[in-house]
């Protein structure tokens, strides 16, 4: 698995690349830990950039679920962007859309997150 | 073993089809043979059959009943819910009241679905039937006795003419049943719940239901996966989407579509059936839900196809 965050202005981007199964899943949530624990001490939006994302299993949507309590409890936002279309119909069958908001791509989520991070996200765009 | 047959297949209550979902029903099947003529009752037959479920017919209402038809002459089934009832009347319909016969009878648990059609069950209240009830928990006798009389019945359990015996299973050992190898195992359920392993002449079938999963917990998964490994078919608790499955609904002790395909998948099972269906759900909902399975089971797949369906009352799977 790959995983890769920046910061753009007051929001966190998380990258993780790859397919998460039932052996991967725990990889996903090692790599996210530091990330939520960061965002959550700054109540620090998160979005979650899944276009690296080919495959979730139940286990890595569990992982999400905790990630979306554990931010929640904290009062701060996390979403997830770009889904990949087979990755979106995972959610769609997981009734998963019910726990994280969706949204087409990273400059949509950032649009409705922080104006600011839009334009960094803008600006850092070759 | 010969077929499964589907006596009841909605968990928590029974539930009934109303006047106005046969009417969406009609509805929906006149749209469809808008400008079609049909020069025979086989291709209106064809053009019926052509029809989801969800319109053609329904998955039923009646609380957990399943019969394993073992080719022998004693039958066997899993849970006692309202499904009972229409298995008992066919019985009765077979046999008449003279001719006596032997039902083994596999209890997952005993909360209200799973029992309650036990008072509705006519073979038990004749002279000269035996009934051979099974299960796990200590407390199985006393609720159906609990259940079986005032102020919750007219009938007190004593009045059942039948030989009523009560079997205590254990997990881990293996029992011959009316030509049956089986096995149960413990599941994750308030109260605790059984499932059940049933092994003839080279096939099994695994009835698990009221069954909640981690998978994310080895520990807890590995066994299940080895008591699944290579089934024919899989009856499995999938009344809930995941995301209810672990949220809202978490320890509500039951299962969704998207682990019964991942733990299917995991043992190399051959074909699952989709049980316990949410009351709440209209048989729309149900076709849904399969054919999303469906779907998910081709997105997830590694190995070799699983068959998915959706179990209804009436439905009976050849083995």
């Amino acid at each position: 698995m790959e995983f890769s965050s920046r910061r753009l202005a007051d929001v966190i981007v998380a990258a993780p690349v790859g397919q998460f199964d039932h052996l991967s899943a725990q990889q996903l949530q090692a790599a996210l830990a530091p990330i939520l624990d960061e965002a959550v001490a700054g109540k620090t939006p998160v979005v979650l950039d899944f276009s690296g994302v080919d495959y979730i299993s139940s286990m890595g949507l569990r992982v999400l679920m905790m990630a979306a309590k554990q931010m929640r409890a904290a009062n701060a936002p996390i979403c997830v962007a770009a889904l990949q279309p087979v990755v979106e119909e995972i959610f769609d069958i997981a009734r998963f859309k019910h726990v994280l908001e969706t949204f087409p791509s990273v400059r949509a989520a950032l649009q409705k997150i922080s104006k600011t991070a839009a334009a960094a996200y803008d600006a850092s765009e070759p | 073993m010969k077929c499964i047959r589907f006596w009841g297949t909605r968990g928590s209550l029974p539930v009934a089809l109303t006047a106005s979902g046969v009417r969406q029903k009609v509805v929906a099947a006149l749209r469809g043979a808008a400008g079609r003529t049909f020069a025979s009752d086989g291709e209106l037959d064809a053009y019926v059959d052509s029809l989801d479920i969800a319109v053609s017919g329904t998955y039923g209402g009646h609380s957990p009943c399943v019969e394993i038809e073992t080719g022998g002459a004693e039958y066997v089934l899993c849970d006692l819910g309202s499904g009972v009832r229409p298995f008992g009347q066919k019985a009765m319909a077979r046999h008449g009241a003279g001719s006596p016969q032997t039902y083994h009878i596999f209890m997952s648990h005993v909360h209200w679905d799973h029992i309650m059609g036990f008072p509705f069950f006519t073979p038990a209240y004749l002279k000269g039937n035996r009934l051979c009830i099974y299960g796990g928990h200590a407390g199985l006798e006393e609720a159906l006795r609990r259940q079986h009389g005032a102020p919750s019945f007219p009938v007190d359990f004593s009045a059942l003419g039948a030989d009523i015996e009560f079997v205590r299973l254990e997990p881990g050992r293996e029992y011959e049943v009316a030509g049956l190898t089986v096995r149960l195992m413990l599941q994750r359920h308030t109260g605790d719940s059984y499932g059940y392993r049933f092994t003839s002449a080279g096939r099994t079938v695994i009835y698990s239901t009221d069954s909640e999963h981690n998978l994310a917990d080895l520990a807890e998964t590995s066994p299940f996966v080895e008591f699944f490994r290579d089934a024919d078919v899989v009856v499995f608790d999938a009344m809930y989407s995941l995301t209810d499955a672990i949220s809202v609904k978490a320890d509500w002790g039951h299962s969704s579509n998207i682990v019964a395909v991942e733990l299917c998948q995991m043992a190399g099972a051959r074909h699952l059936c989709l049980f316990h269906h949410e009351p709440i759900h209209g048989d729309e909902a149900i076709s849904r839900v399969l054919a999303e399975t469906r779907r998910y089971e081709e997105i997830s797949r590694t190995g070799k196809p699983l068959r998915v369906t959706a179990a209804y009352d009436g439905l009976e799977i050849p083995l």
